[in-house]
């Protein structure tokens, strides 16, 4: 009868020592995705990722709708880092359309986008800190985000589902006093950002905790495929904004920084990192930005985009995101693939699990900076 | 709050067609051509991105060469695409490099095709491609979701379970072209 049962249902037998738990996908810890890990005693003998309750279709959903119909859906994903998952997409709609964009939106781009890495990185990292038992972590990023949601929703009126980029530029030009108001917020949000390490990054208990814990060497981040600051964490040095730089990336000056550690203290640092840098990419950025200028050109009702397919990827908080489109001359485009930071990272969990102790589960999987809704699509 | 400004009305700027191919991407692109000669198909050369095509029956020696002598390491994507009028299921590996920073910039789509049945039976039917697992073991997730959503079932992977679908899901693999979204 077992043989008959489709895969993924077959009964398995096991030894009395070994206990399955499945971490979700109710559990606070889990995010909305399921673990499926066996112990033995208090340690992982494997586990099993199994996402999939918030798969959406996004994929199937873009293949219905045309190219500007696309954007308000194909950034739910990751609604923290709105702006970062529409990038890629809009890249490629203007490679397959033929489109400039104009340099000022090329630089507000960038600050919107550098504006929402931090947002989505102190949400993750306000998570992180509630994982590990720490209250104040939790509660000091998320207030400490709400400058920078402000200020996004000063320039695209929304605080957190910005639907900002379109194919061709931005949606609209910034309010008048923006740069004074950006810079303003950004230089006390990284005054605030740098007393995290008191509290957080240097504190002895933090250490004991993730100091060692599901260590990934770096043959194995190339191997596994890993990406964003897993991959950095384990001493690659790929960012794409500095590899292969998109829009005014070429311009600025980028540093992001690389640790060679690749325990999980390694990994939850480096966002952290990531927003001092995103920090000097919004000043440089503010300082280049033409004062004046259009922010969008006009698209032809309902585009079409010929016989082609593009591949273009950025660097979104999560690591490198990457959008396949398919086109067959038709307004709507034949196959959209969104291949996520989030997605690639999953690779790890069983693979860094093994061996761990249960109790250092949450430390390991949160430190893969790891977002399931969006590993779903 | 101040009105931004409207959007100029111009005309749609278009880019000027490159006409010499870039000159790194098509060394790559030769080197396979010159192994493998007419067994791959070279689709296009862009700057930054080769796109190249080639039977099941070849894509695992192809593969092997993409990672032993052109040093791409990692594999970014796996996508698979429903042409229900040919016929078949294409699957595109995109492949990238972290090792060799000249490639860093560089994307290779590695292209192959599987027969489609029209009415498919998911691991049981023709619908079937050599899994590249053995050799970029990063596609191993991208595979499994390759399976459940198109029906591709791939040969010696260690895997073959759903990933993202529910258990008891029973109708079509829902990115085929044949699966309608209801109400669209």
């Amino acid at each position: 009868m077992a043989t008959q049962l489709p895969p993924g249902l077959q009964l398995e037998k096991l030894d009395e020592r070994i206990m399955t738990l499945n971490v979700g996908p109710q559990h606070p810890g889990s995010g909305h995705m399921r673990l499926i890990i066996k112990v033995d005693g208090d340690y992982i003998v494997s586990c099993d990722p199994d996402p999939g309750y918030v798969h959406r279709g996004e994929e199937k959903m873009a293949e219905y709708r045309n190219y500007i119909q696309n954007i308000p859906h194909l950034e739910r994903p990751v609604i923290h880092d709105s702006c970062n998952i529409l990038y890629p997409y809009c890249l490629g709609v203007e490679e397959l359309l033929g489109l400039e964009v104009p340099e000022r939106a090329q630089y507000l781009r960038v600050i919107a986008s550098e504006l929402n890495r931090c947002v989505y990185i102190q949400y993750w990292l306000a998570i992180y800190g509630i994982f590990l038992g720490h209250s104040t972590m939790f509660m000091w990023p998320a207030g400490d985000r709400e400058l920078l949601i402000d200020l996004l929703e000063k320039i695209t009126g929304a605080r957190v589902t910005h639907a900002y980029f379109v194919p061709g530029g931005i949606r609209n030009d910034v309010p008048a006093n923006f740069e004074d108001m950006c810079l303003k917020r950004v230089n006390y949000f990284e005054k605030r950002i740098k007393e995290y390490a008191a509290i957080f990054y240097d504190n002895p208990i933090l250490i004991s905790r993730t100091r060692g814990a599901g260590v990934l060497s770096r043959e194995d981040a190339i191997r596994l495929g890993t990406t964003g600051s897993t991959l950095r964490a384990s001493g690659v040095d790929f960012d794409l904004r500095k590899k292969e730089p998109y829009d005014a990336y070429g311009e600025l000056d980028v540093h992001s920084d690389v640790l060679k550690d690749g325990d999980s203290y390694a990994r939850s640092k480096i966002p952290w990192l990531d927003m001092f840098e995103s920090c000097n990419i919004i000043r440089q950025a503010l300082q280049k930005m033409p004062k004046s200028g259009s922010v969008r050109v006009k698209l032809k009702p309902n585009p079409k985009g010929g016989n082609d397919e593009v591949y273009k990827r950025v660097e979104s908080g999560r690591g490198s995101l990457g959008c396949y489109i398919v086109s067959r001359s038709k307004p709507e485009p034949y196959r959209v693939k969104l291949s996520v930071g989030s997605f690639r990272n999953l690779i790890c969990m069983p693979y860094l699990l093994k061996g761990e102790k249960l109790g250092n589960m949450p430390a390991v999987y949160w430190s893969l900076n790891y977002w399931p809704v969006e590993a779903d699509r | 709050m101040s009105q931004p400004e409207s959007p100029e009305t111009k005309p749609v700027a278009t880019a000027q067609p490159q006409k010499e191919l870039p000159q790194f991407e098509k060394s790559i692109a030769d080197k396979l051509e010159s192994k493998f000669s007419s067994r791959v198909a070279i689709e296009f050369v862009k700057p930054t991105r080769i796109r190249v095509k080639v039977k099941k029956e070849d894509v695992l020696e192809v593969a092997r060469f993409i990672r032993d002598e052109l040093h791409f390491d990692h594999a970014e994507s796996v996508t698979g695409v429903d042409y229900p009028d040919q016929k078949e299921i294409e699957v595109v590996y995109h492949l990238g490099s972290y090792t060799d920073p000249e490639l860093s910039k560089q994307v290779l789509a590695l292209a192959t095709s599987a027969p489609r049945e029209e009415n498919p039976n998911p691991g049981n039917d023709s619908t079937r491609l050599p899994s590249l697992r053995d050799i970029f073991y990063s596609v191993e997730f991208h595979e499994r979701e390759c399976f459940e959503m198109l029906g591709v079932y791939f040969e010696n992977h260690p895997d073959n379970r759903r990933l993202l679908l529910p258990e008891d899901w029973a109708d079509l693999p829902p990115m085929r072209k044949d699966f309608k979204i209801k109400g669209r």
